[in-house]
């Protein structure tokens, strides 16, 4: 596990690095992030920048997620990229990095995402759609270093996220 | 977050006639008195500039106008500043709904549609509402607080859409923590 840092933290806003998904740092970067998101209540993602770490590497999981139709349980992906994405849906989105803000952002409903699992040398290539889409472009926003108020369409588009107890 | 010091928190208020630069103007008035512009909004209504802000420095009601007083001198915009006691921020608690109402404009609408959402402890976090040639809008956030009876609500709702002959509806705006 890894504390995770938030905005207006500078490493949230910087691209990260491109790694190798064979060196065994990456690999244990990967598992911290996998563990740092299962404490996380409510959290299905997580990227290296999140954790002070300009690199290319984040994880996801929406399993049992209400709104999630493909999933693909946990997932960790080096260097990954967006290949094919369409049918643009709007949703309200949350991030650990950015505690106490929402907004409304478009993510496309299908996509198709290549990158390399972390320990392996392979590439491969994943076909989702719905909620695991949207977290895959969330987690990939964060590689390249952007958040998600980065892609809000408006002054209107930004809320102040609510407590629940 | 929550201040561990006491601040000295003044909401300021500018409206009046647009033109470009107002907001440059104020914010580098309010700066020169130390004044941190924290949370604020501006919009234009009905082509009135309007303008809400909060600030937090240590100065009074009266250095404020003072300062903005170039501004306002010709009557173009009017200012007013008072000392507020800090609130709790982001300690809302509820569930946030969008409330969207379209129809021909009718006296009363924002009156009832905000009374369904007040009789059950529904706050309004946002809202602003629009007059563009007979069509009426409004748009609204909204804390539902977690007792609310969401059907009864939407019973509650349509029969005062029905009783205005305007169209609601009411989304969940929860987010998801990625
Ligand atoms: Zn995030």
């Amino acid at each position: 596990m890894r504390p995770v840092v938030a905005a207006p933290d500078s490493v949230l806003s910087r691209a990260g690095d491109p790694v190798d998904p064979l060196d065994p740092e990456i690999v244990a970067l990967a598992a911290d992030l996998v563990a740092t998101m299962r404490v996380a209540p409510g959290c299905v993602g997580l990227a290296a920048p999140q954790v002070g770490v300009s690199a290319q590497v984040f994880v996801v999981d929406v399993t049992g997620h209400p709104r999630a139709r493909t999933c693909h349980g946990t997932v960790a992906l080096c260097n990954a990229e967006v290949v094919e994405a369409s049918r643009w849906q709007k949703g309200r989105e949350g991030c650990m990095s950015v505690p106490d803000l929402t907004g409304d952002v478009k993510r496309a409903g299908h996509l198709v995402v290549r990158g390399t699992p972390p320990g392996t040398g392979e590439p491969i290539t994943l076909t989702t759609d719905a909620f695991e889409a949207r977290a895959f472009q969330h987690e990939i926003d964060h590689c390249a270093g952007l958040l998600f108020l980065d892609r809000v369409p408006g002054p209107h588009a930004i809320f102040a996220r609510k407590v629940y107890l | 977050m929550r201040q561990t010091t006491q601040v000295n928190e003044l909401a300021i208020t500018v409206v009046g006639r647009d033109r470009p630069g107002i907001i440059a103007d104020v914010s580098a008035a309010l700066s020169r008195l130390g004044l941190n512009l924290t949370d604020s909004t501006m919009t234009l209504l009905r082509g009135h500039f309007a303008m809400t802000l909060i600030c937090v420095g240590e100065v009074d009601e009266s250095d404020v106008l003072g300062m903005l007083e170039p501004l306002t001198a010709d009557g173009g915009l009017l200012a007013t500043a008072h000392r507020v006691p800090p609130e709790p921020s982001g300690a809302n608690t509820g569930a946030p709904y969008t409330l969207l109402v379209h129809g021909a404009d009718r006296l009363g609408i924002v009156a009832a549609v905000t009374g369904v959402m007040a009789e059950i402890g529904g706050n309004v976090t946002d809202l602003t509402t629009r007059l563009s040639g007979t069509l009426y809008l409004l748009s609204a956030e909204i804390d539902l607080p977690s007792s609310a009876d969401f059907d009864e609500l939407l019973t509650k709702l349509d029969e005062v859409a029905d009783r205005l002959g305007v169209e609601v509806s009411l989304r969940s705006g929860d987010a998801d923590v990625l």
